[in-house]
Protein backbone atom coordinates (compact mmCIF):
# COMPACT_ATOMS: atom_id res chain seq x y z
CA UNK A 1 0.00 0.00 0.00
CA UNK A 2 1.27 3.58 -1.09
CA UNK A 3 0.68 6.17 1.73
CA UNK A 4 -0.78 9.15 -0.01
CA UNK A 5 -0.91 12.47 1.81
CA UNK A 6 -3.41 15.16 0.37
CA UNK A 7 -2.87 19.07 1.05
CA UNK A 8 -6.34 20.22 2.96
CA UNK A 9 -8.38 21.58 0.31
CA UNK A 10 -8.43 18.33 -1.59
CA UNK A 11 -9.12 16.27 1.59
CA UNK A 12 -12.28 17.97 2.04
CA UNK A 13 -13.40 18.08 -1.19
CA UNK A 14 -12.62 14.17 -1.43
CA UNK A 15 -14.15 13.79 2.21
CA UNK A 16 -10.89 12.02 3.86
CA UNK A 17 -9.56 13.30 7.13
CA UNK A 18 -5.63 11.74 7.16
CA UNK A 19 -3.57 10.11 4.88
CA UNK A 20 -4.77 7.61 2.39
CA UNK A 21 -3.44 4.27 1.25
CA UNK A 22 -3.65 3.48 -2.20
CA UNK A 23 -2.99 -0.21 -4.09
CA UNK A 24 -1.21 1.41 -7.03
CA UNK A 25 -1.03 -0.92 -10.23
CA UNK A 26 2.87 -2.57 -10.60
CA UNK A 27 4.94 -1.53 -11.66
CA UNK A 28 4.57 1.71 -9.39
CA UNK A 29 5.09 4.92 -10.91
CA UNK A 30 3.94 8.58 -10.06
CA UNK A 31 1.24 8.24 -12.86
CA UNK A 32 -0.06 5.07 -11.31
CA UNK A 33 -0.54 6.93 -8.21
CA UNK A 34 -2.22 9.72 -9.38
CA UNK A 35 -4.42 6.84 -11.31
CA UNK A 36 -5.30 5.32 -8.10
CA UNK A 37 -5.93 8.52 -6.45
CA UNK A 38 -8.28 9.50 -9.15
CA UNK A 39 -10.26 6.27 -9.54
CA UNK A 40 -10.44 6.09 -5.53
CA UNK A 41 -12.00 9.45 -5.21
CA UNK A 42 -13.37 10.66 -8.73
CA UNK A 43 -13.71 14.06 -7.20
CA UNK A 44 -10.15 14.82 -7.89
CA UNK A 45 -10.22 14.71 -11.54
CA UNK A 46 -8.90 18.17 -12.81
CA UNK A 47 -7.49 19.35 -9.43
CA UNK A 48 -4.30 17.68 -9.74
CA UNK A 49 -3.91 17.19 -13.13
CA UNK A 50 -5.47 17.85 -16.34
CA UNK A 51 -8.63 15.41 -16.94
CA UNK A 52 -7.67 12.56 -18.88
CA UNK A 53 -4.69 12.01 -17.11
CA UNK A 54 -3.10 14.98 -18.41
CA UNK A 55 -0.65 17.59 -17.73
CA UNK A 56 -0.06 18.43 -13.68
CA UNK A 57 -1.69 21.74 -12.89
CA UNK A 58 0.71 24.36 -12.12
CA UNK A 59 0.48 25.22 -8.80
CA UNK A 60 0.38 21.26 -7.80
CA UNK A 61 3.50 19.28 -6.27
CA UNK A 62 4.52 15.89 -5.66
CA UNK A 63 6.90 15.09 -2.66
CA UNK A 64 8.58 12.30 -1.62
CA UNK A 65 11.80 11.24 0.66
CA UNK A 66 12.74 15.19 0.36
CA UNK A 67 12.71 15.53 -3.25
CA UNK A 68 10.38 17.23 -5.76
CA UNK A 69 8.96 14.74 -8.04
CA UNK A 70 6.72 17.67 -9.71
CA UNK A 71 8.48 17.42 -12.86
CA UNK A 72 9.70 13.42 -12.96
CA UNK A 73 8.01 12.19 -16.01
CA UNK A 74 4.56 10.08 -15.15
CA UNK A 75 5.81 6.90 -15.65
CA UNK A 76 9.08 7.65 -13.25
CA UNK A 77 9.11 4.48 -10.82
CA UNK A 78 8.55 5.15 -7.07
CA UNK A 79 11.07 4.56 -4.55
CA UNK A 80 11.35 1.74 -2.88
CA UNK A 81 10.38 3.73 0.61
CA UNK A 82 7.57 5.35 -0.95
CA UNK A 83 6.54 1.81 -2.28
CA UNK A 84 6.62 0.44 1.28
CA UNK A 85 4.61 2.87 3.00
CA UNK A 86 8.08 3.95 5.02
CA UNK A 87 7.54 7.12 3.91
CA UNK A 88 4.54 8.80 2.00
CA UNK A 89 3.46 10.28 -1.50
CA UNK A 90 2.87 14.06 -0.47
CA UNK A 91 0.62 16.11 -2.57
CA UNK A 92 1.50 19.36 -1.97
CA UNK A 93 -0.70 23.10 -2.93
CA UNK A 94 2.67 25.18 -4.04
CA UNK A 95 3.43 28.50 -1.91
CA UNK A 96 1.91 31.19 -3.62
CA UNK A 97 0.38 34.67 -3.01
CA UNK A 98 1.61 37.25 -0.55
CA UNK B 1 -42.39 27.94 5.66
CA UNK B 2 -42.36 31.44 3.56
CA UNK B 3 -39.22 33.09 3.52
CA UNK B 4 -36.54 33.73 1.91
CA UNK B 5 -32.67 31.81 1.05
CA UNK B 6 -29.91 34.24 -0.09
CA UNK B 7 -26.83 31.91 -1.23
CA UNK B 8 -23.81 34.48 -1.20
CA UNK B 9 -20.34 33.66 -3.38
CA UNK B 10 -17.37 35.22 -2.06
CA UNK B 11 -13.71 35.04 -2.47
CA UNK B 12 -12.99 32.09 0.12
CA UNK B 13 -16.53 30.12 0.24
CA UNK B 14 -19.60 30.18 0.27
CA UNK B 15 -22.26 31.72 3.04
CA UNK B 16 -26.40 30.71 3.06
CA UNK B 17 -28.53 33.37 4.85
CA UNK B 18 -32.06 32.26 5.54
CA UNK B 19 -35.21 34.09 7.39
CA UNK B 20 -38.95 34.29 7.30
CA UNK B 21 -40.97 36.07 5.47
CA UNK B 22 -40.17 39.00 8.00
CA UNK B 23 -36.73 39.25 6.99
CA UNK B 24 -35.30 41.00 9.82
CA UNK B 25 -33.88 37.88 11.79
CA UNK B 26 -30.81 35.90 10.14
CA UNK B 27 -29.61 32.83 10.21
CA UNK B 28 -26.23 32.27 8.48
CA UNK B 29 -24.37 29.08 7.51
CA UNK B 30 -21.01 29.06 6.20
CA UNK B 31 -18.06 29.16 4.79
CA UNK B 32 -19.14 26.09 2.71
CA UNK B 33 -16.15 25.30 0.70
CA UNK B 34 -14.12 27.50 3.28
CA UNK B 35 -10.83 28.81 0.99
CA UNK B 36 -12.30 28.44 -2.24
CA UNK B 37 -13.23 31.21 -4.94
CA UNK B 38 -17.01 30.77 -5.02
CA UNK B 39 -17.81 32.63 -8.31
CA UNK B 40 -21.63 31.73 -8.37
CA UNK B 41 -23.75 29.99 -6.22
CA UNK B 42 -28.08 29.31 -7.70
CA UNK B 43 -30.77 27.16 -7.14
CA UNK B 44 -33.56 25.71 -9.51
CA UNK B 45 -36.61 27.49 -9.50
CA UNK B 46 -37.96 23.64 -10.53
CA UNK B 47 -36.66 22.43 -7.21
CA UNK B 48 -35.63 25.43 -4.56
CA UNK B 49 -33.61 22.13 -2.62
CA UNK B 50 -31.45 22.11 -5.48
CA UNK B 51 -28.88 24.35 -5.63
CA UNK B 52 -25.59 24.70 -7.91
CA UNK B 53 -22.06 26.16 -6.49
CA UNK B 54 -18.76 26.93 -8.94
CA UNK B 55 -15.99 26.82 -6.57
CA UNK B 56 -12.60 27.56 -8.20
CA UNK B 57 -9.03 28.35 -7.42
CA UNK B 58 -5.64 29.02 -9.08
CA UNK B 59 -4.19 25.45 -6.90
CA UNK B 60 -6.72 23.34 -7.82
CA UNK B 61 -9.40 24.66 -10.74
CA UNK B 62 -12.46 23.97 -10.92
CA UNK B 63 -15.20 22.07 -9.13
CA UNK B 64 -18.67 22.19 -9.07
CA UNK B 65 -20.70 21.04 -6.10
CA UNK B 66 -24.27 20.06 -6.24
CA UNK B 67 -26.84 20.37 -2.82
CA UNK B 68 -30.50 18.49 -2.89
CA UNK B 69 -31.38 19.60 0.25
CA UNK B 70 -30.97 23.19 0.08
CA UNK B 71 -27.44 23.32 1.52
CA UNK B 72 -27.12 21.34 3.85
CA UNK B 73 -25.05 19.12 2.36
CA UNK B 74 -23.17 19.03 -0.78
CA UNK B 75 -21.66 16.67 -3.41
CA UNK B 76 -19.02 17.00 -6.09
CA UNK B 77 -20.31 17.00 -9.18
CA UNK B 78 -19.03 16.85 -12.81
CA UNK B 79 -15.80 19.31 -13.27
CA UNK B 80 -14.87 18.42 -17.07
CA UNK B 81 -15.04 21.17 -19.25
CA UNK B 82 -14.20 20.47 -22.23
CA UNK B 83 -14.67 22.66 -25.50
CA UNK B 84 -16.63 20.89 -28.38
CA UNK B 85 -14.26 21.64 -31.32
CA UNK B 86 -11.29 22.78 -32.21
CA UNK B 87 -10.33 26.24 -30.37
CA UNK B 88 -8.99 28.62 -32.32
CA UNK B 89 -7.68 32.02 -31.12
CA UNK B 90 -9.64 35.20 -30.15
CA UNK B 91 -7.74 38.22 -28.96
CA UNK B 92 -5.05 38.89 -26.27
CA UNK B 93 -5.32 42.56 -24.39
CA UNK B 94 -2.71 43.40 -26.59
CA UNK B 95 -4.52 42.52 -29.78
CA UNK B 96 -2.58 39.24 -30.69
CA UNK B 97 -4.32 35.77 -31.52
CA UNK B 98 -4.74 34.01 -27.81
CA UNK B 99 -5.74 30.28 -27.40
CA UNK B 100 -8.94 29.24 -26.19
CA UNK B 101 -8.56 27.99 -22.51
CA UNK B 102 -11.00 27.33 -20.24
CA UNK B 103 -10.56 28.88 -16.78
CA UNK B 104 -13.35 28.89 -14.27
CA UNK B 105 -17.03 28.84 -14.34
CA UNK B 106 -18.70 32.19 -13.57
CA UNK B 107 -22.15 31.71 -14.24
CA UNK B 108 -24.52 28.90 -13.31
CA UNK B 109 -27.75 28.84 -14.45
CA UNK B 110 -29.94 26.12 -13.99
CA UNK B 111 -32.77 25.95 -16.46
CA UNK B 112 -36.63 27.00 -16.24
CA UNK B 113 -37.74 24.01 -17.74
CA UNK B 114 -36.49 20.93 -17.05
CA UNK B 115 -34.98 20.33 -13.32
CA UNK B 116 -32.08 18.16 -14.21
CA UNK B 117 -30.53 20.80 -16.91
CA UNK B 118 -28.15 23.63 -16.12
CA UNK B 119 -26.38 25.84 -18.15
CA UNK B 120 -22.55 27.00 -17.21
CA UNK B 121 -20.99 30.43 -18.62
CA UNK B 122 -17.39 30.12 -18.49
CA UNK B 123 -14.27 32.04 -19.01
CA UNK B 124 -12.44 31.55 -21.94
CA UNK B 125 -16.02 32.21 -23.01
CA UNK B 126 -18.43 29.84 -23.91
CA UNK B 127 -21.82 28.04 -22.51
CA UNK B 128 -21.81 24.97 -21.70
CA UNK B 129 -25.04 22.75 -20.46
CA UNK B 130 -25.31 19.97 -18.30
CA UNK B 131 -28.45 17.27 -18.84
CA UNK B 132 -27.82 15.36 -15.42
CA UNK B 133 -27.93 18.03 -12.65
CA UNK B 134 -24.26 18.40 -13.21
CA UNK B 135 -22.37 15.23 -13.78
CA UNK B 136 -21.66 15.78 -17.19
CA UNK B 137 -21.20 18.90 -19.19
CA UNK B 138 -21.45 19.72 -23.23
CA UNK B 139 -20.73 23.04 -24.91
CA UNK B 140 -22.77 24.65 -27.30
CA UNK B 141 -20.36 25.14 -29.59
CA UNK B 142 -22.53 27.56 -31.88
CA UNK B 143 -21.48 30.55 -29.37
CA UNK B 144 -17.94 30.08 -29.82
CA UNK B 145 -17.42 29.99 -32.94
CA UNK B 146 -19.64 32.18 -34.12
CA UNK B 147 -17.53 33.88 -37.27
CA UNK B 148 -16.85 37.24 -34.80
CA UNK B 149 -15.56 34.34 -32.03
CA UNK B 150 -11.95 35.39 -33.09
CA UNK B 151 -12.17 39.25 -32.57
CA UNK B 152 -13.28 38.40 -29.29
CA UNK B 153 -10.76 40.57 -26.46
CA UNK B 154 -11.44 39.85 -22.22
CA UNK B 155 -12.10 42.46 -19.92
CA UNK B 156 -10.08 43.43 -17.10
CA UNK B 157 -11.79 40.52 -15.36
CA UNK B 158 -11.00 37.93 -18.04
CA UNK B 159 -13.29 36.81 -21.64
CA UNK B 160 -16.41 35.32 -19.32
CA UNK B 161 -19.33 34.60 -20.47
CA UNK B 162 -21.24 35.99 -17.40
CA UNK B 163 -25.04 35.71 -17.90
CA UNK B 164 -27.19 33.60 -19.07
CA UNK B 165 -31.31 34.87 -19.57
CA UNK B 166 -33.36 32.06 -20.80
CA UNK B 167 -36.94 33.27 -21.87
CA UNK B 168 -39.42 31.80 -19.55
CA UNK B 169 -42.11 31.16 -22.40
CA UNK B 170 -39.74 29.97 -24.85
CA UNK B 171 -37.36 27.54 -23.95
CA UNK B 172 -35.53 27.94 -27.45
CA UNK B 173 -35.00 31.43 -26.52
CA UNK B 174 -31.60 32.12 -24.34
CA UNK B 175 -29.81 35.29 -23.63
CA UNK B 176 -25.80 35.06 -23.38
CA UNK B 177 -23.80 38.38 -22.60
CA UNK B 178 -19.70 37.79 -22.75
CA UNK B 179 -17.09 40.60 -21.31
CA UNK B 180 -16.19 42.30 -24.19
CA UNK B 181 -18.00 41.38 -27.21
CA UNK B 182 -21.49 41.63 -25.91
CA UNK B 183 -25.13 40.15 -26.51
CA UNK B 184 -25.76 37.37 -28.12
CA UNK B 185 -28.93 35.77 -28.86
CA UNK B 186 -30.35 32.29 -29.82
CA UNK B 187 -33.91 31.18 -30.87
CA UNK B 188 -32.92 27.03 -31.62
CA UNK B 189 -31.98 26.01 -28.04
CA UNK B 190 -28.45 27.15 -28.59
CA UNK B 191 -27.16 25.98 -32.03
CA UNK B 192 -27.09 29.05 -33.30
CA UNK B 193 -26.39 32.78 -31.86
CA UNK B 194 -26.72 35.87 -33.63
CA UNK B 195 -25.28 39.12 -31.77
CA UNK B 196 -28.06 41.61 -29.95
CA UNK B 197 -25.82 44.94 -29.73
CA UNK B 198 -27.54 47.53 -32.08
CA UNK B 199 -27.79 50.63 -30.29
CA UNK B 200 -24.61 50.17 -28.02
CA UNK B 201 -22.34 53.19 -28.08
CA UNK B 202 -18.65 52.14 -26.32
CA UNK B 203 -15.76 54.97 -26.42
CA UNK B 204 -13.51 52.35 -25.46
CA UNK B 205 -13.66 50.61 -28.60
CA UNK B 206 -12.15 50.99 -32.51
CA UNK B 207 -15.69 51.50 -33.59
CA UNK B 208 -18.21 52.53 -31.16
CA UNK B 209 -21.02 50.93 -32.67
CA UNK B 210 -19.94 47.82 -33.76
CA UNK B 211 -21.85 44.38 -33.79
CA UNK B 212 -19.78 42.53 -31.28
CA UNK B 213 -16.54 43.77 -29.06
CA UNK B 214 -19.22 45.75 -26.00
CA UNK B 215 -18.30 45.30 -22.51
CA UNK B 216 -21.82 44.29 -21.05
CA UNK B 217 -21.80 43.38 -17.30
CA UNK B 218 -24.71 42.24 -16.99
CA UNK B 219 -28.67 42.05 -18.49
CA UNK B 220 -31.78 41.34 -16.84
CA UNK B 221 -35.37 40.67 -17.21
CA UNK B 222 -38.52 40.44 -15.48
CA UNK B 223 -39.99 36.73 -16.34
CA UNK B 224 -43.85 38.49 -17.51
CA UNK B 225 -42.40 40.80 -20.42
CA UNK B 226 -39.60 38.39 -21.74
CA UNK B 227 -39.39 40.81 -24.78
CA UNK B 228 -38.13 43.83 -22.27
CA UNK B 229 -34.14 44.02 -21.63
CA UNK B 230 -32.27 45.77 -18.96
CA UNK B 231 -28.57 46.29 -19.13
CA UNK B 232 -25.78 47.77 -17.02
CA UNK B 233 -22.88 48.20 -19.99
CA UNK B 234 -19.59 48.76 -18.79
CA UNK B 235 -20.73 52.36 -19.03
CA UNK B 236 -24.53 53.07 -19.90
CA UNK B 237 -27.41 51.83 -18.92
CA UNK B 238 -29.61 50.16 -21.65
CA UNK B 239 -32.79 48.33 -22.77
CA UNK B 240 -34.30 46.87 -25.03
CA UNK B 241 -38.09 46.09 -25.46
CA UNK B 242 -37.49 43.69 -28.81
CA UNK B 243 -35.65 40.96 -27.41
CA UNK B 244 -32.45 42.90 -28.14
CA UNK B 245 -32.93 43.98 -31.32
CA UNK B 246 -32.20 46.69 -30.77
CA UNK B 247 -31.22 49.24 -27.33
CA UNK B 248 -31.61 52.24 -26.17
CA UNK B 249 -30.14 54.67 -23.33
CA UNK B 250 -31.88 55.10 -20.15
CA UNK B 251 -29.23 56.37 -17.95
CA UNK B 252 -31.23 59.59 -17.51
CA UNK B 253 -30.28 61.76 -14.30
CA UNK B 254 -27.81 58.97 -12.78
CA UNK B 255 -25.40 60.49 -11.11
CA UNK B 256 -23.05 58.29 -13.08
CA UNK B 257 -23.43 55.15 -15.53
CA UNK B 258 -20.63 52.75 -14.28
CA UNK B 259 -21.51 50.00 -12.74
CA UNK B 260 -21.88 46.29 -12.52
CA UNK B 261 -25.06 45.22 -11.38
CA UNK B 262 -28.94 45.16 -12.79
CA UNK B 263 -32.45 43.85 -11.31
CA UNK B 264 -36.08 44.36 -11.85
CA UNK B 265 -38.44 44.48 -8.93
CA UNK B 266 -40.65 40.94 -8.97
CA UNK B 267 -43.92 42.21 -9.39
CA UNK B 268 -43.44 45.56 -11.08
CA UNK B 269 -41.36 45.31 -14.76
CA UNK B 270 -40.80 48.57 -15.26
CA UNK B 271 -39.11 49.08 -11.38
CA UNK B 272 -35.49 48.68 -12.43
CA UNK B 273 -32.56 48.95 -9.84
CA UNK B 274 -28.45 49.83 -10.61
CA UNK B 275 -25.39 50.40 -8.31
CA UNK B 276 -23.47 53.08 -10.20
CA UNK B 277 -19.81 52.96 -9.28
CA UNK B 278 -17.73 56.02 -9.66
CA UNK B 279 -15.89 54.85 -13.10
CA UNK B 280 -13.66 52.49 -14.71
CA UNK B 281 -10.27 53.59 -12.93
CA UNK B 282 -12.16 54.16 -9.98
CA UNK B 283 -14.03 50.65 -9.02
CA UNK B 284 -15.92 52.43 -5.80
CA UNK B 285 -18.70 54.00 -4.82
CA UNK B 286 -18.61 57.94 -5.92
CA UNK B 287 -18.28 60.62 -2.69
CA UNK B 288 -17.91 57.64 -0.32
CA UNK B 289 -21.19 57.00 0.16
CA UNK B 290 -23.45 53.91 -1.05
CA UNK B 291 -26.85 54.52 -3.52
CA UNK B 292 -29.16 52.36 -4.93
CA UNK B 293 -30.56 53.65 -7.44
CA UNK B 294 -34.20 52.98 -8.65
CA UNK B 295 -36.15 54.07 -11.66
CA UNK B 296 -39.95 53.10 -11.69
CA UNK B 297 -40.33 53.91 -14.95
CA UNK B 298 -38.03 51.43 -16.71
CA UNK B 299 -35.29 54.54 -16.81
CA UNK B 300 -34.24 57.74 -17.89
CA UNK B 301 -35.79 59.12 -13.89
CA UNK B 302 -33.77 57.70 -11.36
CA UNK B 303 -34.01 58.32 -7.25
CA UNK B 304 -31.20 57.67 -5.03
CA UNK B 305 -31.71 54.75 -1.93
CA UNK B 306 -29.83 55.73 0.38
CA UNK B 307 -31.87 54.94 3.96
CA UNK B 308 -29.94 52.02 5.91
CA UNK B 309 -26.92 52.57 3.51
CA UNK B 310 -23.68 54.01 4.18
CA UNK B 311 -23.33 57.62 3.33
CA UNK B 312 -19.79 58.62 4.47
CA UNK B 313 -16.66 56.73 3.86
CA UNK B 314 -17.47 54.09 2.22
CA UNK B 315 -15.50 52.64 -0.73
CA UNK B 316 -17.13 49.60 -2.03
CA UNK B 317 -18.03 47.93 -5.17
CA UNK B 318 -20.77 45.91 -6.19
CA UNK B 319 -20.40 43.34 -8.80
CA UNK B 320 -22.37 42.30 -11.52
CA UNK B 321 -23.84 38.68 -9.65
CA UNK B 322 -23.96 40.33 -6.52
CA UNK B 323 -27.62 41.59 -6.87
CA UNK B 324 -30.60 39.84 -6.34
CA UNK B 325 -34.97 40.19 -5.58
CA UNK B 326 -37.12 38.04 -3.84
CA UNK B 327 -40.78 37.25 -4.84
CA UNK B 328 -42.52 37.91 -1.68
CA UNK B 329 -45.85 40.49 -1.57
CA UNK B 330 -42.89 43.19 -0.49
CA UNK B 331 -40.31 43.26 -2.64
CA UNK B 332 -36.70 42.43 -1.17
CA UNK B 333 -33.67 43.22 -2.82
CA UNK B 334 -30.52 42.13 -1.82
CA UNK B 335 -27.00 42.87 -2.70
CA UNK B 336 -23.26 41.98 -1.43
CA UNK B 337 -20.10 44.57 -1.85
CA UNK B 338 -16.62 44.20 -2.06
CA UNK B 339 -16.30 44.79 1.49
CA UNK B 340 -17.98 41.87 2.58
CA UNK B 341 -21.41 43.55 3.70
CA UNK B 342 -24.61 41.78 2.36
CA UNK B 343 -27.66 44.22 2.65
CA UNK B 344 -31.26 43.22 2.57
CA UNK B 345 -34.34 45.65 1.76
CA UNK B 346 -37.60 44.39 2.80
CA UNK B 347 -39.23 47.02 1.14
CA UNK B 348 -38.04 47.55 -2.52
CA UNK B 349 -35.55 49.28 -1.53
CA UNK B 350 -36.63 51.85 0.63
CA UNK B 351 -34.72 50.87 3.49
CA UNK B 352 -31.90 48.61 4.20
CA UNK B 353 -29.88 46.85 6.70
CA UNK B 354 -26.71 44.67 6.66
CA UNK B 355 -27.77 40.94 7.24
CA UNK B 356 -23.50 40.12 7.59
CA UNK B 357 -20.93 42.97 7.15
CA UNK B 358 -17.87 41.04 7.59
CA UNK B 359 -17.73 38.28 4.70
CA UNK B 360 -14.74 38.04 2.21
CA UNK B 361 -15.41 39.76 -0.70
CA UNK B 362 -18.73 39.35 -2.18
CA UNK B 363 -19.01 37.58 -5.85
CA UNK B 364 -22.19 37.14 -6.01
CA UNK B 365 -25.47 37.32 -4.22
CA UNK B 366 -28.99 35.16 -5.36
CA UNK B 367 -31.96 34.98 -3.63
CA UNK B 368 -34.25 32.12 -3.59
CA UNK B 369 -37.82 32.54 -2.13
CA UNK B 370 -39.65 29.58 -0.34
CA UNK B 371 -42.89 29.06 -0.02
Amino acid sequence: MIRVVLPAHLRSLAGVSSELSLDVADPPTIGGVLDALESAHPMLRGTLREHGGGARRPFVRFYACEEDLSHEPADSLLSAEVVSGKEPFLVVGAMAGG
Amino acid sequence: MTGVRILVGTRKGAFIITSDGDRRDWEVSGPHFPGWEVYHVAGSLLDPERIYAAPSGGWFGQVIQRSDDGGKSWNPVGNEFRYASETGTHQWYDGTPHPWEFARVWHLEPSLHDVDTVYAGVEDAALFRSTDAGATWSELPGLRTHPSGSSWQPGAGGMCLHTVLQDPVDPQRIFAAISAAGVFRTDDGGQTWQPKNHGLHSEGIPDTDAEVGHCVHRLAMHPSRPQTLFMQKHWDVMRSDDGGDNWREISGNLPTDFGFPVAVHAHEPDTVFVVPITSDSHHFVMDGKLRVYRSRSGGDEWEALTTGLPQENCYVNVLRDAMAVDSLDSCGLYFGTSGGQVYASADSGDSWAPIVRDLPAVLSVEVQTLT
